[in-house]
């Protein structure tokens, strides 16, 4: 079997990289997927004002906490797509793994989170908008594991200074997790 | 994306106004002023968004196809919500039934 590239990732139409086009087409199609997530939620939670009460559980300082782990998470995989683009390999790989600590952070504040509420009878089968708060964060959650696993196969490869374009790559997904946090915030625990 | 086309980016500026609007957004809803809510939490969200995908994710200088793609996405979540809040949010008609005033299912919808 050769171990030569395929063709697709080494030519390009749009004038768009294929592997930077491949990533936009990933992230428009999740944008359906958490959107249609999103938009059920502001229905179902249009129509049953009391969600409000519900919502009253979910621990504010725990979501900005994480929402400023995620902004600096993506100041951070920024800073090493600006340092891949100037080859400098070590400053590259140093703040991808700043950007994967960022996401453990987040995820033990998200497990701190899950633990407390389970305790106090808040589980995914309560009500409603417990299904909604776990579907919706659950999902996210996956999404940052799944970037931090990238992340860290990536980082392999740009300590040797190699594939320097993927640092980009997973940027583009990293942010667009951010994102979908930055909506999720203000619906689970702000609107109460 | 080259380093060129945004070299000029002060990223840990657009950090910091990010942050600024991330405690704006968590103190403006403490007023319990419903409109202030929405535009400081709904409002600001919308910003924060807007500005990491432009500067972060650098779509102010991506080529307009990536746009378009984008845009799809989001008028699908608009026919989506379009399509199911006819259904979701009206309970007259044939076969309804406003079991909120009859509180035959407040449990079910909470």
């Amino acid at each position: 079997m050769s171990l030569a590239k395929p063709i697709a990732t080494t030519r390009e139409v749009t004038g768009i990289p294929t592997g930077r086009l491949a990533v936009w087409w990933v992230i428009a199609s999740e944008i359906v997927i958490f959107g249609g997530l999103v938009t059920c939620y502001l229905l179902m939670r249009l129509n049953n004002v009391s969600w409000g009460d519900e919502a009253s559980h979910t621990s504010t300082a725990a979501g900005a906490t994480n929402t400023f782990v995620l902004l600096t998470s993506s100041l951070f995989i920024v800073l090493a797509h600006a340092a891949a683009e100037k080859k400098d390999t070590e400053k590259a790989f140093k703040f991808i793994w700043y950007t994967i600590g960022m996401g453990l952070v987040f995820l033990l504040v998200k497990s701190y989170e899950y633990t407390t509420e389970i305790s106090h009878g808040y589980t995914i089968f309560k009500s409603v908008f417990w299904s909604f708060y776990y579907t919706a964060t659950g999902l996210h959650a996956l999404h940052v594991i799944g970037g931090m696993v990238i992340m860290g196969i990536i980082s392999m490869d740009v300590k040797k200074g190699k594939e320097l374009q993927r640092v980009e790559l997973i940027g583009l997904y990293w942010h667009f997790v951010d994102i979908v946090w930055i909506f999720l915030f203000p619906l689970l625990y702000i609107a109460k | 994306m080259t380093a060129e086309s945004h070299g000029h980016t002060n990223y840990v500026k657009i950090w910091g106004i990010l942050l600024f609007l991330l405690v704006v957004s968590v103190v403006g809803p403490m007023l319990e002023i419903p409109v202030l809510t929405l535009i400081t939490a709904f409002g600001i969200a919308i910003v924060k968004a807007l500005m990491v995908a432009a500067y972060f994710m650098h779509l102010n200088i991506e080529k307009r196809y990536v746009w378009y793609m984008l845009i799809s996405g989001l008028v699908a979540l608009l026919v989506l919500f379009v399509g199911l809040s006819s259904d979701i949010m009206t309970d007259t008609g044939k076969n309804w039934e406003d079991c909120i005033a009859t509180s035959s299912c407040v449990e079910q919808r909470l």
